[in-house]
């Protein structure tokens, strides 16, 4: 699905990632994982073609990712950024219809399909109820929504969340982790996200991905990588790893700086079965 | 091309879809209406505005001309009378509509394309570059029609362009457009070019109303030669605008998500800019810089019909004659003294306190 062959990463003269290898296979749900500034959002970018590689290159489903036209590459991948300010009132629903555009005819008029797709993302996003109402008038996590709705109503092949869910809480960001997954597991949803939330990631990514000083240092199935040997070497701080007794997921605890990367190594020991 | 089809259980849920339907359909009849009543306000304004004059005909001898040149026999008119109707009133009455929706288009566009609410063919300087360009044109004495058409406009045009990307490098930092800067910089490059035009004009000898003209806008002494020279710029200018209102719309979300909903950015952005250039270098090469009309119009518009930019861009047009069209009355008929005023300081007298208006009310709805 994405191939990403001997890629280098960077704005202008600054290299941001270097030597990146790696293959996204249709329907795999994967985390980015990283500390701040280690190029997270810059590999999105590469991903979403807004960034093109200073060296090697980028293939999605067979074909270069830069030759591909605008609205094609918009068929196959939608992405959800971090925030997004839209500065005219357009009601929610012309917000959710906009996915439709790498869909439409160029110059055709909107079909029942489209206000059908537009409709059935808002329902998935618990949305539906701000159709009408401006986008400049709702909350950060509804925009936000509305937003992934957007993206949804592209009909993608794979979706790329940057932070996508940074700015709701707790419980916005399993249902929107749950509407994503549904789609993963339904309709074999290409997933890659960028995120924060260790805890987050190794409840939902089956695959993790983990930046740092500019070069991809593990990826790996989570229950391989998720450990605190790992957790510790990326963010510098000590972890803690355990799996939960009823849901068979591993999470991670922070401890206080002062335990000090041994601390960590310790507790693996200790978080052994 | 892949089409997405959906899941028959989807296709059931008529009731919704029917309401979403409704809903967009009564968004539909109100623009239907605005546009009717536009267009119909446009043509009854098209004939008053004939009428109305320092020399007084009656409405009976104007109808009668307007009637006779449309080949139906009306009652028989002298010669002057029909010069005065139809080759200096008409043409100058059409030319204000045509400019009016020229500029009215490209407020639009800069507005939508810049994000920013100021922004329009006079505030980012853009007119005054097109002005610089054609002062400089008529300078160099480069200024007689070919087949027809002028080099004028394309002096203009250049001007247009050139004063642009000077704004947008002055408001650019570190590789970003800066939309608080921007208007700053069309200010500065705006005053800057209005000197070199009292310049130049200083320089060639031309009496203080040529340099009036150029700076406040006018329409005195024009007529059916200056709207052949607008015509294709606007033609042209207004087919790519609204061939790209869609793409308008979605870079109103920015550049990143444009660029993710599969906008070709980098490319509909030139062609829109080159529209919007188009479009202020036919009006300006005509009529000098007019202020105004392409910040109030599209923001009135805006709040009649909502922001997406195909609706917009049609009403504006309309408004944006009709708005023109009257303000060319005024500045016609106002002083008593039979004097006539440059249209630009009508637009700016109406113009500047309604849009302090306009401002000061949609801030406190929480709108831009």
């Amino acid at each position: 699905m994405i191939r990403v062959e001997a890629v280098d990463l960077g704005y202008g003269e600054r290299l941001v990632l270097s030597g990146l290898n790696f293959q996204v296979n249709p329907g795999e749900f994967v985390g980015l994982l990283g500390p701040n500034g280690s190029g997270k959002s810059t590999l999105v970018h590469a991903l979403a073609g807004l960034l093109p590689p200073k060296r090697g290159r980028i293939i999605v489903k067979a074909q270069g990712l830069g030759s591909l036209a605008s609205r094609l590459r918009a068929q196959i991948l939608a992405v959800v950024p971090q925030s997004s300010e839209v500065r005219f009132p357009f009601s929610c629903l012309e917000i959710v219809l906009m996915g439709r555009y790498p869909r439409r005819r160029r110059l055709g008029s909107l079909t029942d399909e489209d206000l059908l797709w537009a409709l059935r993302a808002m329902r998935q996003t618990t949305t539906a109820h701000l159709q009408d109402r401006p986008i400049t008038e709702v909350s950060g996590g509804e925009g936000q929504r509305v937003v992934i709705a957007r993206a949804l109503a592209q009909d993608p092949e794979i979706l790329l969340l940057d932070e996508a869910t940074s700015s709701l809480d707790v419980r916005k960001k399993l249902e929107i982790f749950e509407i994503v997954k549904e789609l993963n597991q339904t309709r074999n949803l290409t997933v890659l996200c960028a995120m924060h939330d260790l805890n987050l990631a190794a409840l939902y990514c089956r695959r993790l991905m983990f930046l740092k000083d500019g070069r991809l240092i593990q990826d790996g199935p989570t229950d391989e990588v998720f450990n605190p040997a790992v957790l510790a070497a990326v963010y510098d701080t000590p972890m803690e790893v355990k799996r939960h007794p009823t849901f068979n997921r591993p999470y991670a605890v922070m401890l206080p700086l002062a335990a000090g990367p041994r601390g960590a190594a310790a507790n693996q020991e200790a978080a052994r079965p | 091309m892949k089409t997405s089809s959906l899941p028959a259980a989807e296709v059931d849920r008529t009731l919704e879809l029917s309401q979403a339907r409704s809903q967009r359909r009564a968004g539909a009849r109100r623009f239907a209406v605005a546009l009717a009543a536009l267009s119909l306000g446009l043509l009854i304004s098209v004939a008053l505005a004939t009428g109305i004059g320092r020399m007084d005909l009656g409405w009976e001898t104007v109808a009668a001309v307007l009637l006779n040149k449309l080949g139906l026999k009306a009652a028989a008119v002298d010669r002057t009378t029909e010069v005065v109707v139809w080759g200096i009133r008409l043409s100058r009455v059409v030319l204000s509509a045509l400019v009016g929706a020229a500029l009215a288009t490209a407020g639009v566009v800069f507005q939508g394309l810049l994000l920013n609410p100021l922004a329009d063919p006079f505030t980012i300087g853009v007119s005054t570059g097109a002005a610089f360009g054609v002062a400089l044109l008529v300078m160099l004495g480069v200024g007689g029609a070919f087949w027809g058409l002028s080099p004028l406009p394309l002096g203009a045009l250049v001007g247009a362009l050139g004063a642009m990307l000077a704004v947008l490098a002055l408001s650019r930092e570190g590789g970003r457009l800066r939309k608080e800067s921007l208007i700053l910089a069309g200010i500065v490059v705006s005053t800057f070019l209005s000197a070199l035009i009292s310049l130049i004009k200083s320089l060639d000898e031309e009496s203080l109303s040529a340099i009036v003209f150029w700076i406040m806008g006018s329409f005195s002494g024009r007529g059916w030669v200056h709207v052949g020279f607008l015509l294709p710029y606007a033609a042209l200018g207004f087919l790519l605008t609204a061939l790209h209102t869609r793409e308008l719309d979605i870079l109103a979300l920015g550049e990143d998500s444009s660029h993710y909903l599969g906008v070709a950015v980098s490319r509909v952005r030139l062609k829109l800019l080159l529209g919007a250039s188009l479009l202020t270098a036919g009006a300006v090469s005509v009529s000098g810089v007019i202020g105004f009309v392409g910040l109030v119009v599209p923001h009135l518009m805006r709040m009649l019909a909502g922001p997406a930019h195909g609706r917009l861009l049609l009403l504006s047009a309309l408004s944006g004659a009709l708005t023109l069209m009257w303000a060319d009355v005024l500045a016609r008929v106002l002083l008593a003294s039979g004097q006539e005023l440059p249209v630009g300081v009508v637009t700016a007298l109406l113009g500047g306190p309604f849009f302090f208006y306009l401002l000061k009310s949609r801030r406190s709805r929480g709108m831009w």
